[in-house]
């Protein structure tokens, strides 16, 4: 599969499949194939920065610089596998631990106060104060039950987001 | 998914007005949902997609018959229209260089001549790619105060549409030969020339759209609102210089069919000079143009809303698709104030929360001190 150009085979699918865990069909994965070789312009293997910004509804997605940090640079297969979050078949478990990775942008498997100041100010931007944004997380922890200067782990966030229930769900077209 | 208004892009992705802080904080699901769902497919990605036909060759009989067509069209048909083509700009040449520098003093007369011969080398183009052009509706008549607008798929466009009328056309100025054409033939016609990268461009171009129609003698003028090549399945949106020039706006919907080859120019893939070459190997260009009804701004309209009725007009009769966004997005990167804009929902709606919990804080000390006294 180093060759976008070219076509997929049946094993190069099953090995997604199974890189991903089942969470995308076999025809949503040609899909998604088709997709990534439209995004790699210039056939590289992998989709740049500059690939992904070109989609405007993505350029304008608060989150973007993120995302590009977990997104760029991977192959296909392991483009489907981080996509995998978003199948209506990937568990609630999968979706958080999606949603932890892109507030843990230093990996250290807690999100710490700090954290959720940065990824508040992506989402904010200049429309709130850095006193506002540190007011807003000190109540948010605090009303929960947790100091101000706890960091969250994986079972947290469980607790937190799990009893709305998460819609987090996109649909793969199939041609 | 394809349609979605740039207004619901913009939509509240803003937390709910939940009592769980915390939990509005940490939810990103819809920002994330938006930026997967981008990712997966996105409207504007699609129009300038080149949708390749499927293959018709795979067995073992039809692949000896597609080898012939290959001989056929590369070793016979390509260099007869080669030959035609060159015999054709001879001709073009050797008749348009003296007619331009000898007779200066029967303008008009050299005018009619000049845009006789662009209508020929326009129909050898035609001829050199095997062009099966079915043109339907009444042909452009030549009108002050009118001008001409239609989708665009490749620089083409504009030679199947000059063949029948010498229209004089707005464009991108282009690098190579294409460029040292537009400055000497095409500027007789009355063409005009922008510049993508200029900003200050566009109120320039303005200025010279309104002199050109207002000038009874020029050459009917055309316009591509588009601004770019869109891949004949989609359009995007129309620029609304066109429509504020206070003309009739007379719409023409071009329509290629792709049975033997794909018209769309993907400039960002191929120069033109390719692109030529991939048409005049092929078996036949065919496409349908349609002039239809002309358009006045109807009154309380704004020219965004005249522009969309047109794209409406030319959409449905070429049988393609619409999407909202601007077709410029192809080379710049969107403003950073849609970004902004979704910040700021953003942020009033934390501040609301803020605030609610600042309120009934107060309201419950009111209370409290109210029974105390």
């Amino acid at each position: 599969m180093g060759n976008t150009s070219s076509m997929l085979t049946q094993y190069d699918i099953e090995d997604v499949e199974n890189h991903c865990s089942q969470r995308f069909t076999q025809r949503e994965i040609v899909s998604l194939y088709q997709r990534f070789c439209a995004l790699d312009r210039s056939g590289k293997g992998y989709i740049s920065g500059d690939e992904f910004m070109s989609v405007p509804e993505f350029a304008v997605n608060p989150l973007s610089q993120r995302l590009l940090g977990i997104l760029e640079g991977l192959n296909f297969k392991e483009f489907v596998a981080v996509l995998s979050a978003f199948s209506p078949l990937a568990t609630i478990n999968d979706k958080l631990d999606f949603i932890f990775r892109v507030y843990d942008i230093r990996n250290n498997g807690k999100v710490s106060s700090e954290d959720m100041i940065r990824v508040l100010r992506d989402l904010s931007g200049d429309f709130l104060t850095d006193k506002q944004r540190q007011a807003v997380v000190t109540q948010a922890l605090e009303e929960s039950g947790y100091s101000k200067d706890y960091s969250l782990t994986p079972e947290d966030f469980l607790k937190v987001l799990s009893n709305g229930g998460l819609k987090m769900d996109v649909e793969v077209p199939i041609d | 998914m394809y349609q979605r208004h740039l207004d619901e892009v913009l939509a509240d992705s803003g937390p709910k007005a939940d009592d769980d802080l915390l939990r509005n904080l940490l939810d990103l699901s819809p920002t994330l949902s938006e930026a997967a769902s981008a990712i997966i497919d996105d409207s504007f990605t699609r129009c300038f997609k080149s949708n390749s036909p499927e293959p018709w060759n795979w067995n073992i009989y039809l692949f000896p018959l597609w080898v012939v067509g290959v001989i056929m069209r590369y070793g016979i048909l390509f260099p007869i229209r080669l030959v035609l083509l060159i015999i054709g700009w001879v001709i073009f040449l050797g008749l348009f260089i003296p007619i331009h520098f000898c007779i200066k003093k029967h303008e008009k007369l050299r005018q009619k001549l000049e845009r006789g011969l662009v209508e020929f080398i326009c129909s050898v183009f035609v001829a050199s790619w095997t062009g099966v052009i079915k043109y339907h509706g009444p042909r452009p008549s030549r009108r002050a105060k009118q001008v001409f607008v239609a989708n665009h798929t490749s620089m083409i466009d504009f030679i199947v549409l000059e063949q029948m009328t010498a229209f004089a056309v707005i464009m991108q100025k282009h690098p190579g030969w294409v460029g040292l054409l537009q400055t000497t033939v095409l500027e007789s016609l009355g063409c005009i020339w922008f510049n993508r990268t200029e900003s200050k461009d566009r109120m320039i171009v303005a200025k010279k759209l309104k002199h050109h129609v207002e000038d009874p003698d020029s050459n009917p003028l055309l316009i591509f609102p588009e601004g770019t090549c869109v891949n004949n399945e989609y359009t995007v949106m129309f620029k609304k210089g066109a429509f504020e020039l206070d003309c009739t706006v007379c719409p023409i919907a071009i329509k290629y069919n792709k049975i033997f080859v794909d018209a769309f120019w993907n400039s960002k893939k191929q120069s033109f000079t390719m692109h030529l070459l991939r048409l005049m190997t092929s078996w036949a260009v065919v496409c349908d143009v349609w002039y239809l009804e002309p358009q006045t701004l109807r009154p309380g309209e704004t020219s965004i809303e005249f522009a969309e009725r047109v794209r409406d007009m030319i959409a449905d009769r070429a049988g393609i698709k619409k999407v909202p966004w601007d077709g410029y997005l192809k080379y710049y990167r969107p403003s950073v104030k849609l970004t902004e804009k979704k910040q700021q929902k953003f942020a009033e709606s934390i501040v609301r929360q803020l605030d609610d919990r600042k309120s009934t804080r107060s309201l419950t000390t009111g209370l409290r001190d109210g029974g105390l006294s």
